[in-house]
């Protein structure tokens, strides 16, 4: 046993085992350790906020010799009055705090509610619609070097028939009867297929999370094992 | 003023930026690439109003519930700490004290949570999954054959490995092409409605 000595791993270990005291029911310990966390995170994402993003994107923009010091890569560029624009609409929408001016912040809402429509009409038109009946409508039977090749075409015709099945499933404008009936069990067989592999892929995940959890208790804090 | 002006500013703004996308110039990307940077800058300021309202939140419970006031603090502390430790710019490099609360305080607290899930995601599916249909059998053993991917089985390892492969690069990728598919006809339809200005919740009351 190789006991740590550094405050910090002492810290993360007792907060990791706080978490872990949930197994038995709901105690102070956890809830300490969920508040802080509630705490800390906030902070951390308006910290990130501030130097990540409204510094090189808005003051930098705005005024580069001001944060020549911080981005000196902005040293010597002009000042892009464009971003004025963000500025006053980030003051609106903090109007939200004004009781009697709470009704401006709509303003900076409804621009960037309207903005990201826009974005999102085009996208998903071009890539989640248009990019997948593209990349589903596929050749049914296939060749490798010049002869048949099995394998490929099954999983062409699966991917096909998938596809096409998987949305009848989803079509509830029409009743799931006979031969659309059949077409939507099967698309429900493959959406099972899907939901399956997705299970698996959260347990490894967490298993994972568990298992690096673990490392750190075992191995970081207390050293009776190795990395 | 208070509700037509949202609604034209929502119905210019999105009319905007569907319009750029047909219309390829040196106007519409500087549109695109401002637009892009604005939503960023101005989601930062949301940020702020969430963080406002937490603090307000957390005041008001530790004013008024004795018994959730110890827990309250630790919020505010933990707040507090974190903003002192972030004030200046070179707190986010590498050994600083605050990205060493960073990874001793939020990433062990986030890890352990998600990996709670291990356990319970365990007991859910013993209850959940019997294979009590010719459907929850296909998903359990699909589930199966995926899991075994990582654990090493001699000689089945290989076998396993490109049954896993098929699985994700056939069945799995038709039924997840269709989900997409219904999904982007979905976010259309929404981005359309709100364009138009016929959905217009986030407007809020009065």
């Amino acid at each position: 046993m190789n006991l740590s000595g550094d405050i910090w791993v002492w810290v993360g270990a007792l907060l990791t085992l706080s978490i872990f005291s949930f197994l038995y029911k709901d105690n102070p310990f956890y809830k300490f350790a969920e508040h802080l966390f509630v705490g800390v995170s906030a902070a951390y994402w308006m910290c990130m906020g501030i130097w990540g993003t409204l510094v090189p994107n808005l003051f930098a923009k705005l005024h580069p010799p001001l944060m020549k010091t911080i981005l000196p890569a902005v040293a010597g560029k002009e000042p892009d009055y464009w971003y004025f624009i963000p500025l006053i609409l980030g003051i609106m929408f903090l109007m939200r705090l004004s009781p009697k001016g709470a009704w401006i912040s709509r303003w900076a809402l409804a621009f960037i509610v309207g903005t990201t429509a826009g974005l999102y009409l085009t996208r998903s038109l071009r890539s989640d619609f248009i990019g997948q009946i593209q990349y589903s409508i596929i050749p049914l039977v296939t060749y490798k070097d010049g002869a048949f090749n099995f394998v490929g075409t099954i999983s062409n015709i699966i991917i096909f028939l998938g596809v096409f099945c998987g949305l009848i499933y989803f079509f509830f404008s029409k009743e799931h009867k006979g031969a659309f009936g059949v077409a939507s069990r099967v698309g429900i067989y493959i959406l099972m297929i899907t939901f399956g592999a997705g299970f698996g892929y959260t347990v490894m995940a967490r298993i994972s999370l568990l298992v690096g959890r673990m490392q750190y208790l075992f191995a970081d804090w207390l050293g009776v094992i190795s990395r | 003023m208070k509700r037509t002006l949202p609604l034209v500013i929502v119905f210019c703004s999105g009319i905007l930026l569907i319009i750029q996308h047909f219309i390829p110039s040196e106007e519409s990307e500087f549109l695109y690439t401002y637009a892009l940077d604005w939503i960023i800058t101005v989601g930062v300021y949301a940020i702020m109003l969430g963080i406002w309202s937490l603090i307000r939140v957390t005041v008001n419970k530790a004013r008024r519930d004795p018994g959730e006031r110890f827990y309250a603090i630790t919020t505010l502390a933990g707040f507090s700490f974190m903003v002192l430790t972030g004030w200046r710019a070179e707190s986010l490099h590498a050994g600083s004290i605050f990205m060493t609360a960073f990874n001793y305080i939020l990433i062990p607290i986030q890890a352990t949570i998600f990996s709670l899930l291990a356990f319970y995601v365990a007991s859910a599916s013993y209850r959940a999954f019997r294979a009590r249909s010719a459907l929850a059998t296909v998903l359990l053993l699909t589930a199966f054959i995926v899991m075994l991917r990582l654990i090493p089985l001699g000689p089945i390892s290989k076998a396993n490995n490109w049954l896993v492969g098929w699985i994700l690069m056939v069945p799995n990728l038709a039924a997840s092409r269709a989900i997409i598919l219904g999904v982007g006809l979905g976010m259309i339809a929404t981005s359309m409605k709100i364009i138009l200005g016929i959905e217009r919740k986030y407007l809020g009351g009065d």
